[in-house]
C-alpha cells in the first residue's frame, strides 16, 4: 500500500466519524460533503476513476441535494409550529 | 431503557459486530492480490471481443447489462414512489411562484454553468465506452445542469424546464427504452440484452454496439428520474412556503 492509500484511507475514516459524530443536521450535511470528497480521493488513489466519478456525482450533487430540500421543509414546519 | 442498558447493548453489538468484521476481514487474500479470474478476463476480452476501451462500462452496459438494468429500474421505482407519496396534484399551484435570484452576476455565471454542466454530462455519457463515466454517472451531471437554474436564476424557468410532463417521460422512456433493447436483442434470435449492432472501431465514439444506445437510456433514465424526485421535494417545500399560504 503507497503512502497516499493509507493517507486517502484515514481521511474516510475520520470523515465517517465526524459525520456520525455531528449533532446540527447542517453541520452533519457540511461533513458528509468533505466525507464525500475524501471517497472520491480513496476510490481516486486505489486506480477506481468510474467509482471516483460515481461517488463524485452522488455525494456532491444528488445527495446534498435532497438533503437540503429535506431540511428547508422541516426548518419550514418548524418555523410554522412557533408562529 | 436506562443509560446503563443502552450502553451494555452497544458494547455486546459493537463487539459482535467487531468479530464478524475482523473474521471476514482476515481471509481476504493479501492487499493487492486478486485472485478471481473474471477481472483478468474481461480486461483481456473487452477490446477484442466487445470493442471497448473502459473494461467497466462493458461490464455494466454488456457483459453484465441485465443486472444494470434492475438498478434502472429500481430508481425508476424510488422515483415512482416519491411521487406518489409527495404529490397531491399542486404543480399548477406552485408553477408561477417568482422567487428569483436578486444579483445579475450570480444569474448569468448560473445559465454559463447550467451550459457547461449539460455539455460535460453529455461528455461523460457520449465516452462511456472510453473513458470512465456512462450513463449513471453522466445522468446525473445532466440532472445537475437543469438544478442549476433554480439555484441560481429563478424557480419559474426551472419549473418550466424541469415540470413533471418533462421529466416522466424522460425517465420512461430511458427505462423503457432499456428493456426494449433487451427484448429487441432476443428478437434477432439473441440472448436478453446481448449486444447485436455494429461494435465499431475501439477507441471512437461509435464504438460498443447496441450497448451505446443501452447507455443513453441508462442516462435519460438516470436524469430523469433524479429531477423526478428532486422536483417532488421542491414542489413540496414551495407549496409550503407560497402556494397554501395563498390559498389558506
Amino acid at each position: 500500500m503507497i503512502p497516499l492509500q493509507s493517507v486517502a484511507l484515514l481521511f474516510v475514516a475520520a470523515g465517517g466519524l465526524a459525520v456520525v459524530l455531528a449533532r446540527d443536521i447542517v453541520r452533519q450535511a457540511i461533513l458528509f460533503s468533505i466525507y464525500g470528497f475524501a471517497l472520491v480521493v480513496l476510490f481516486l488513489v486505489f486506480q477506481a476513476p468510474d467509482v471516483a466519478l460515481s461517488a463524485l456525482v452522488v455525494s456532491g450533487i444528488a445527495y446534498p441535494l435532497v438533503l437540503v430540500a429535506a431540511i428547508a421543509r422541516v426548518r419550514e414546519q418548524q418555523r410554522r409550529e412557533r408562529k | 431503557m436506562t443509560r446503563t442498558m443502552r450502553l451494555a447493548l452497544f458494547g455486546v453489538s459493537v463487539a459482535g459486530f467487531a468479530a464478524l468484521l475482523v473474521w471476514g476481514v482476515a481471509d481476504l487474500p493479501p492487499f493487492g492480490h486478486y485472485p478471481g479470474p473474471y477481472g483478468d478476463v474481461i480486461v483481456k476480452l473487452s477490446v477484442p471481443q466487445r470493442h471497448m476501451a473502459n473494461a467497466v462500462t462493458a461490464v455494466v452496459f454488456d457483459y453484465r447489462g441485465f443486472d444494470t438494468m434492475g438498478e434502472e429500474l429500481l430508481l425508476f421505482a424510488a422515483a415512482a414512489s416519491v411521487a406518489l407519496l409527495l404529490r397531491e396534484r399542486r404543480e399548477h399551484e406552485v408553477e408561477d411562484i417568482v422567487e428569483p435570484v436578486r444579483s445579475d452576476a450570480i444569474s448569468a455565471v448560473g445559465v454559463l454553468a447550467a451550459i457547461v454542466t449539460l455539455v460535460v454530462g453529455l461528455d461523460v455519457v457520449a465516452h462511456g465506452f472510453i473513458t470512465p463515466g456512462g450513463g449513471f454517472q453522466g445522468g446525473v451531471i445532466l440532472a445537475a445542469s437543469v438544478i442549476f437554474l433554480f439555484l441560481c436564476v429563478d424557480y419559474r424557468r426551472y419549473a418550466k424546464v424541469g415540470a413533471s410532463t418533462h421529466t416522466e417521460p424522460i425517465e420512461a422512456f430511458g427505462a423503457g427504452g432499456y428493456v426494449a433493447l433487451g427484448i429487441a436483442a432476443l428478437a434477432t434470435g439473441l440472448g436478453f440484452l446481448q449486444n447485436f449492432a455494429e461494435l465499431g472501431v475501439p477507441g471512437r465514439l461509435s464504438s460498443g454496439g447496441s450497448a451505446i444506445l443501452v447507455n443513453w437510456c441508462s442516462a435519460l433514465a438516470v436524469s430523469g428520474g433524479f429531477l423526478v424526485i428532486f422536483g417532488e421535494y421542491l414542489q413540496e417545500n414551495m407549496a409550503e412556503r407560497h402556494g397554501r399560504r395563498k390559498l389558506g
